[in-house]
């Protein structure tokens, strides 16, 4: 055995001032220089409109909310649930099966792969096959998820100490190995990771019903989009209270009553002919040029020509769109999660006042992206703005509630100073790692959610997708969602390289 | 550990049952029931309530049994129709042709009686200086700009038309902004608050909103309307026959053309339903053609 070398500092990285600290100032600096560039990009104009008489319909509508139908909301609700519920099991397990070979760079990129395509767009795919079903809903929740719990999973199982592996004898065999020394330590962070994401899946199938099925978002679209501001208000609400209140309900003891509760209720099936499924692969979904037709000379320059005035008309200004958005999306909600931290932290709030600012971030997370686009929309006027401050608002306040869980774990000492010289002498430094890796992790997530936001007219790959799916081009659909899929494995990449380069560690309890 | 194991198990084994009793049966037999879809271009809401009354009507007419599905979206519905899990829909007039084109043999059997003259109004903030005109304004280059949903016959699709012939060039490059406001309602809305200065909108839409008093006419007011054009139809599948009956699709088309009862008319808004035929359509194909929505060849 070579003697390991003492990693004491040398001279050259202490004048240098090379420290992790420091490296972690560097990259939050590339990271704003690099937003103010984008900026200097963006169209950020401001339209100054009268928007009051909207907002005054919108805040009358908050505060007188009226069911129309109760039966419609309770069935909207449940299904809102199992959808949440099943996409999460489902996506637990494939998560976990994928992350038994997170180690294989293939694995990786399968896993980028599959949760880089928006929800939304998963369901656009499977309804071309499998109509408007309960299995296109658990479908489009449990594949994405199951792409983003095995790099969290993945991720947990590299991290775990590696002392109980090294101490077993000789004679090893892989898979006992794994369940006896890697699962029990990271048993409990998995299980946390796995219900937090319950949240975020019953956003995601509330969103669903954007593109028609049956949760709550098939309604409160239709309610903002025709200005029926007390209903959508009452939808909000009891969205709102079916997240708030989890806690108070969704014991792990009662979970396996919910779930085949949620599986009788709403059985996972669909009218899936196979004949769908063969067109949708031989024709719907290959070029234009291509189909039906024999390989040759001409066929190849249609090919080009048509890949040429895609990549010029949708491809790259849908890349430079989503980067830009995606880029300066991102550093805001980093500068609003460290301005709401506070809010969810016990370190600043106690008791009630934390519970009451807990609230406020559960109420700005689970805002609709595309509604705080609107109200955007409506003070500021069509430009990049509205949908950086809606992507910003959403995601600050997803990371903001998290870094403040995360407090929970730092103990100060009794004669710690208060206020702001404890959040910016104290608490900031001591999160500020933590802090970088949850933004790592959200990046990804924000370049994906630039697809929802067409109503502005920026025309990101998502607006573009969505296009093709409004038009019938599944060829194009598909080559534009194979382009942002690249975006964001590239994303992915990049983020793990940054981790790994600055320390970062890389299992976040809960993101 | 366990218990995550018996529970993966428990609802895989359920996920398998489900998924596998549900593609036994693709051939259905005689009692299967009939479904239609229909978007109406205002007043989305409650449309199963609605609609539910429209299949109680065919029902008693046509002796089999009838539902309705509610659909969130032009886009929706016509894959719905394609997959033949609707096989009647009131479609808009692009929808209709784009499911025609998907669907071999189906057929426009009727239409809205205000459909046969249907008209997009443009309306303008205020702010933009724009006022009433017999044609298009020229000033409308460099403002911004919004239609109603991507899919829209009224909202895009004529609108877009009119911007390329009288204006020409396309609205990405004449506009300082292009937003696709995905509802007539929200356009209204949007263009009013001066959020956007210009915007596409369904005459009908925009003349309903004004009698219920909900637009203020010294902020945005209507700069120009379109020629007329035809919109709304009813659009059957071609194989409906070979299922219910030789005479189904003449009896169907006949009891489209006899709801009288206003009550179920509201919910289209229409006064009454009137003959159609796949022609009749030709000017909407032709136009999403020239603004490439669909391909020539196809």
């Amino acid at each position: 055995m070579n003697p390991i070398p003492p990693t004491f500092p040398t001279a050259s990285t202490l004048i240098s001032g090379d420290t992790s600290a420091s490296a972690m100032r560097r990259v939050s600096l590339w990271f704003a220089v690099s937003a103010l560039l984008c900026l200097a990009m963006a169209d950020l104009s401001i339209v100054s409109a009268d928007p009051w008489g909207e907002l005054s319909l919108m805040a009358a509508g908050a505060l007188s909310p009226s069911v129309w139908s109760w039966p419609t909301l309770a069935t909207s609700l449940a299904n809102t649930f199992a959808f949440a519920l099943q996409g999460v099991t489902l996506g637990a397990i494939g998560g976990f099966a994928l992350a038994l070979g997170y180690r294989f760079t293939l694995v990786r990129a399968l896993c980028a792969f599959i949760r880089s395509i928006h929800e939304l767009f998963w369901a656009l795919l499977f309804i071309q096959i499998a109509g408007l079903s309960s299995l296109t809903g658990l479908l489009a929740i449990a594949i994405p998820y199951a792409g983003t719990l095995a790099k969290i999973y993945g991720e947990l199982f590299e991290e775990v100490d590696p002392a109980p592996a090294n101490n077993l004898p000789g004679l090893r065999r892989k898979l006992s190995d794994f369940f006896y020394t890697v699962l029990p330590l990271a048993w409990q962070p998995m299980a946390t990771y796995t219900s937090y994401r319950f949240e975020c899946a019953i956003r995601s199938s509330a969103i669903l019903g954007f593109v028609g099925l049956p949760t709550i978002g098939f309604h409160l679209e239709t309610a903002l989009g025709e200005g029926h501001y007390s209903e959508a208000a009452a939808l909000f609400y009891a969205l709102l209270l079916l997240i708030g209140t989890l806690r108070l309900w969704l014991h792990k003891r009662l979970l396996p009553i919910y779930l085949l509760a949620v599986f009788i209720y709403l059985p996972p099936t669909a009218d899936i002919s196979w004949q769908l499924v063969m067109r949708f692969i031989t024709e719907d979904i290959v070029p234009v040029p291509l189909r039906g037709q024999g390989f040759n000379g001409e066929t190849l320059t249609h090919f080009g020509h048509w890949l040429h005035l895609l990549w010029q008309q949708q491809l790259w200004p849908g890349l430079i769109n989503t980067a830009l958005l995606g880029q300066i999306g991102m550093v805001l909600s980093g500068l609003l999660a460290l301005a709401l931290l506070p809010l969810n932290s016990p370190l600043f709030v106690k008791g009630w006042k934390r519970a009451g600012g807990d609230s406020i971030l559960v109420l700005l997370r689970t805002l609709p992206e595309y509604l705080l686009a609107f109200i955007g929309l409506l003070i500021l006027g069509p430009s990049m703005l509205p949908a950086i401050v809606a992507l910003g608002i959403h995601n600050g306040a997803i990371i903001g509630h998290l870094l403040g869980r995360h407090t929970e774990q730092i103990r100060l000492r009794a004669d710690a100073s208060r206020g702001v010289s404890l959040y910016f002498y104290e608490v900031l430094p001591r999160v500020y790692r933590q802090f970088l890796a949850f933004l790592f992790y959200r990046w990804e997530v924000i370049l994906r959610e630039t697809a929802i936001l067409g109503i502005l007219g920026i025309a990101t790959l998502g607006f573009y997708i969505d296009s093709a799916f409004e038009t019938f081009r599944f060829d194009r659909a598909l080559l534009l969602i194979l382009a942002s899929a690249a975006l964001n494995i590239g994303v992915d990449q990049f983020a793990r390289y940054l981790r790994q380069r600055l320390h970062l560690k890389t299992t976040p309890e809960s993101l | 550990m366990h218990t995550l194991l018996l529970r993966s198990l428990l609802a895989l084994t359920l996920l398998i049952s489900a998924v596998s009793s549900a593609d036994s049966d693709p051939v259905k037999s005689q009692t299967q029931a009939f479904i239609f879809t229909a978007i109406p271009d205002q007043d989305e809401s409650h449309l199963q309530a609605r609609f539910n009354k429209v299949a109680d009507y065919l029902q008693r007419q046509l002796g089999v049994e009838v539902l309705y599905i509610p659909v969130k979206s032009y886009a929706a519905a016509v894959t719905a129709f394609r997959n033949n899990q609707v096989q009647l829909a009131w479609f808009g007039g692009l929808s209709g042709v784009q499911a025609r084109r998907l669907v071999p043999g189906s057929q426009a059997i009727a239409q809205g009686f205000e459909d046969q003259f249907f008209s997009s109004y443009f309306i303008a903030h205020r702010s933009s200086g724009l006022s009433k005109s017999e044609t298009l304004p020229a000033a409308m280059a460099g403002k911004s700009f919004t239609f109603g949903s991507k899919g829209s016959t009224s909202g895009r699709l004529m609108p877009e038309y009119y911007i390329r012939q009288q204006l020409g060039d396309s609205p990405d490059k004449l506009f300082s902004t292009v937003g696709y406001s995905g509802d007539h309602s929200r356009t209204i809305a949007l263009v009013q608050s001066g959020a956007y200065q210009i915007g596409a909108v369904n005459y009908q839409v925009w003349e309903s909103e004004l009698a219920a008093g909900k637009i203020d006419t010294s902020k945005v007011s209507v700069i120009w309307q379109t020629p007329s054009y035809p919109d709304y139809q009813w659009t059957v599948r071609g194989d409906v026959n070979a299922i219910w009956g030789d005479d189904f699709q003449a009896r169907l088309t006949t009891a489209l053309l006899q709801m009288k009862d206003p009550d179920l008319l509201a919910s289209f808004p229409r006064s009454a339903f009137v003959s159609a035929d796949n022609h009749l359509y030709q000017p909407i194909v032709d136009t999403a053609i020239a603004i490439g929505l669909i391909d020539p060849n196809q």
